[in-house]
């Protein structure tokens, strides 16, 4: 079986989920409520794993506050859900959202405007991400801060964001975050069939968003990238504008993880300050690595195995997870540089 | 229209230390020339200090009618300032075609690359470039796996590509084999005449071979200039260079 064929058939399994969990419960091939929503959330993991993969295995650009651009997207998504609750509330007030009410606001604030429309929510999803990364990246890029010091940067980004969401006085629900979600684009969202349509918008957008990366890595752009990962120094010496190229696909990746947080939130029905947590960061960027960096298909491979391996060490064993996460970390890059993928190709040197 | 190049009491200090001390310099539009002189004379510096990489402290620095100092590298190299590093550095992740093709002159900015397509005009120039220095047959291997006099053709062909007016070249022969430097020096000479080529080397017989006019610098300054007879005959250049 060559490499197309058997992406179709994974693609052909996964979209195939939904369907037999309509089967009988009794039916041989029924699949789980649960595992049809595990895998909902695995794919929008694999999404976020692209948009990693993209800055750090093909431009070199290491974030470890991906997780940030990806809360922001679920936030943005999470405020229209909020809005559509309308006065079902359990304080029944016509407009302001439960948290706001038992906090004692008297109007919605004016950052909340336009959230009512889904186009609007879904837009901002990306921007927000997007405009975010390019404030950061540009002061970073054209400070020529690489390397280790943009991961810890980054890693502070999150971790910063993480605190002012909590407090209650941001007008995002503080601790609590956003949940008790109603419905989206008219339909309840406990009915099956929302989740299914949830579940297929999250694979077909992961299967664009693959897409648009392999379109992306094979233009000279993506060879530039490479070039830039490589060699920073002597791109900026053939003319390249470093600082903008580096901006570019951080900018991009970012509103992709924006994309993944959008799809996550509607599915797992809650997002609190616990989303920009660092450790999120660390954990997709150990998917890619584990994956294979600087290959797609090892990205989506990556954020696949280890959250099915999280998945089913934190049921047998829970206290186990973290520890194994850790020896992760560390051995990945001592024994699998090329992740998965590289182990699968064995020795051969093209990549 | 090809541009000299013009230094005059160029200074540069790094933590008190002078490693330009009044550098002049002026290199004619086409000339070959060769830069020699012990480790520490300032030789590279004076390289940074031409592509923008290190800002002069003091002193006049123009290519053509252009001031360089007020330029920064992307600048520089747009400008049609070319420098090949002492180290190879090449991208060895491709091949020498897309490495050619990556220094092809052409919109450098991210939409531009993204929209880019190979054309007929551009194949041509980068399969006339890998004749010259001799890659040819190695168009689709990855850089990663040439030898390293290969490695160092393929970035003076990286070079040539940006149709630059000037080149720079810094210790292109060091670890090449005897039959690699003639090649080499071959190569350089066939490069000027077009271009202006600045040349740093340690190898004399390789500066021989070139048969260009020869700088030597000596802390930071020149302390002689002429043919390759005329330095090697010049006291000053004996006493802290060539007679050790």
């Amino acid at each position: 079986m060559n490499r197309r064929t058997v992406l179709l058939l994974a693609i052909a399994v996964l979209a195939a989920l939904p369907l037999l969990n309509q089967l009988p419960q009794d039916h041989p091939l029924h699949v789980s409520d649960f595992l049809v929503s595990i895998i909902g959330k695995w794919i929008c993991y694999a999404i976020l794993a692209l948009a990693l993969d993209l800055a750090w295995g093909y431009a070199g650009i290491l974030s470890l506050g991906h997780g940030a651009f990806f809360a922001l997207g679920g936030y943005a998504i999470g405020m229209h859900l909020m809005r559509l609750i309308g006065p079902r509330g359990v304080y029944g007030h016509p407009i302001l959202p439960d948290f706001m009410v038992f906090l004692g606001y008297t109007e919605l604030p004016w950052y909340w405007l336009g959230f009512d429309w889904f186009a609007f929510a879904f837009l901002m999803a990306l921007i927000v991400p997007g405009l975010l990364a390019a404030i950061v990246g540009y002061l970073a890029f054209r400070s020529r801060i690489t390397g280790v010091y943009f991961s810890i940067i980054t890693q502070a980004l999150t971790y910063a964001l993480m605190l002012a969401f909590f407090r209650n006085d941001m007008g995002f629900g503080g601790n609590n975050g956003f949940t008790d979600f109603k419905e989206l684009l008219g339909m309840p969202l406990n009915s099956g069939t929302t989740r299914a349509l949830l579940f297929y918008a999250s694979l077909v957008s992961l299967i664009l968003v693959f897409l648009l990366c392999s379109a992306l890595t094979r233009t000279k752009y993506g060879r530039v990238l490479t070039a830039i990962r490589d060699a920073e120094s002597r791109v900026r010496f053939l003319g390249y504008d470093v600082t903008r190229h580096k901006l570019f696909v951080f900018v991009l990746s970012a509103m992709i993880a924006g994309l993944a947080g959008a799809l996550y939130v509607p599915q797992v029905g809650i997002i609190n300050p616990g989303e920009f947590s660092p450790g999120n960061s660390i954990e997709a960027v150990v998917w890619v690595a584990f994956g294979g960096r600087g290959t797609l298909v090892g990205a989506v491979l990556g954020a696949f195995s280890v959250n099915a391996l999280k998945t089913w060490l934190t049921s047998v064993a829970p206290d186990l997870w973290l520890i194994v996460l850790g020896c992760l970390f560390i051995a990945v890059p001592l024994l699998l540089p090329k992740g998965l993928v590289g182990l699968a190709r064995g020795r051969g040197v093209k990549p | 229209m090809t541009a000299g190049l013009y230094l005059d009491g160029v200074s540069v200090t790094f933590d008190g230390f002078r490693a330009l001390n009044n550098l002049s310099l002026i290199v004619e539009p086409g000339e070959l020339r060769a830069v020699i002189g012990p480790n520490g004379a300032g030789k590279t510096t004076m390289m940074d200090v031409i592509t923008g990489k290190t800002r002069p402290g003091s002193g006049i620095l123009r290519f053509g009618e252009r001031d360089l100092t007020r330029m920064d590298e992307a600048a520089i190299a747009n400008l049609g300032i070319g420098r090949k590093f002492q180290k190879p550095t090449v991208f060895d992740a491709l091949s020498v075609f897309e490495n050619l093709e990556l220094a092809l002159k052409a919109p450098r900015g991210p939409i531009a690359c993204l929209r880019w397509l190979l054309t007929g005009a551009a194949r041509t120039h980068i399969e006339q470039i890998m004749a010259e220095i001799g890659l040819a047959e190695r168009a689709h291997d990855l850089a990663g796996l040439l030898s390293h006099g290969q490695r160092q053709w393929l970035e003076i062909g990286m070079l040539l590509m940006q149709d630059p007016q000037l080149l720079l070249v810094d210790e292109p022969v060091a670890g090449m084999t005897d039959h690699e430097t003639e090649q080499t020096a071959a190569l350089l000479v066939g490069i000027a005449g077009q271009r202006s080529v600045v040349v740093v080397e340690h190898d004399l017989e390789f500066v021989k071979a070139l048969g260009s006019r020869v700088t030597v610098l000596h802390e930071g300054s020149v302390l002689s200039e002429g043919s390759i007879t005329h330095v090697q005959n010049d006291p000053r250049v004996v006493e802290v260079y060539l007679g050790r």
